[in-house]
């Protein structure tokens, strides 16, 4: 889809992405990020803290929102501004199917500085980040 | 041990410059399943730099903070330009506030990333929880 072709307007109800989330993106994710916290693949340490098993990154949450954000712009590069709050742990089970994040999002204004989205993360249909937006340079 | 009261203000030194690769960014790119064409790196990628001057804060031993008592709250990015492949980036922490709430100290950090001519590509803003130990 060719950028130029993409036209956002205040209201715009965005398509929701689906994205499946397993341990082998997570420890695909701690190399690349350099972000080798335990937390993120052994569940012996996970459960040290109380958790129920390895949980993913909050900023592999945050990737995936942005992954939707270069999706409904049309192309990568066009994220100006992005922010959450990491409010609930995804749980990523030991196993083929892992889980499933969903983002969608709504354009709330279309701005100067450009279109600003409120994006709405969830898995197992509950929120996982807190007000996550971002302000995208398109149309 | 409780987190260092004057650590507001405080700004820590530049991270050693990170050459950004189209390897790298390839490899950050397939763990999201994010699009990589060769051009602007994922939105999310300038964390990396961020991360290093995060732990360099984290590990410095008069801040007193304990790296196992950190949970990421909150977490912002504002964009000069995208980050492609050729950059070399540099990061500067500062700690913007610090307030304590319900037991936990609340750092806000703010982390400045610059190119290699020094011209401002991407500010990172992180909250930091940080509880102390038992």
């Amino acid at each position: 889809m060719n950028p130029d072709d993409t036209v956002l307007a205040s209201g715009d109800v965005l398509p929701e992405q689906t994205y499946r989330v397993t341990r082998a993106d997570l420890v695909r994710y701690a190399g690349a990020s350099g972000d080798r916290n335990p937390l993120h693949w052994s569940d012996r340490v996970a459960r040290s803290v109380g958790l129920p098993g390895v949980i993913a990154h909050g900023m592999y949450t945050m990737a995936l929102a942005a992954r939707a954000l270069d999706t409904w712009a049309g192309a990568t590069g066009r994220v100006r501004e992005l922010a959450c709050k990491f409010i609930k742990p995804v749980v990523v089970p030991d196993d083929d199917e892992g889980v499933q994040v969903q983002v969608a999002g709504t354009v709330t204004g279309v701005e100067q500085d450009g279109v600003h989205v409120a994006l709405t993360v969830t898995c197992g249909g509950e929120k996982v980040l807190g007000r996550p937006q971002a302000v995208l340079a398109v149309g | 041990m409780p987190v260092d009261s004057s650590l507001t203000g405080r700004s820590f030194p530049p991270t050693e410059a990170y050459l950004v690769t189209e390897e790298r960014v390839r490899e950050f790119a397939a763990a999201t399943g994010s699009a990589y064409d060769g051009t602007a790196a994922p939105a999310t990628f300038p964390i990396v730099v961020a991360f290093a001057a995060m732990n360099a804060l984290m590990a410095d031993p008069s801040v007193g903070i304990e790296l196992h008592h950190v949970v990421h709250g909150e977490q912002r990015f504002s964009y000069t330009r995208p980050v492609h492949a050729g950059d070399s980036l540099r990061a500067t922490l500062t700690v913007d506030s610090l307030r304590s709430m319900g037991g936990a100290d609340i750092i806000g950090t703010r982390t400045e990333i610059v190119d290699g001519d020094d011209a401002p590509v991407c500010t990172a803003y992180a909250t930091l929880v940080h509880r102390e130990g038992e």
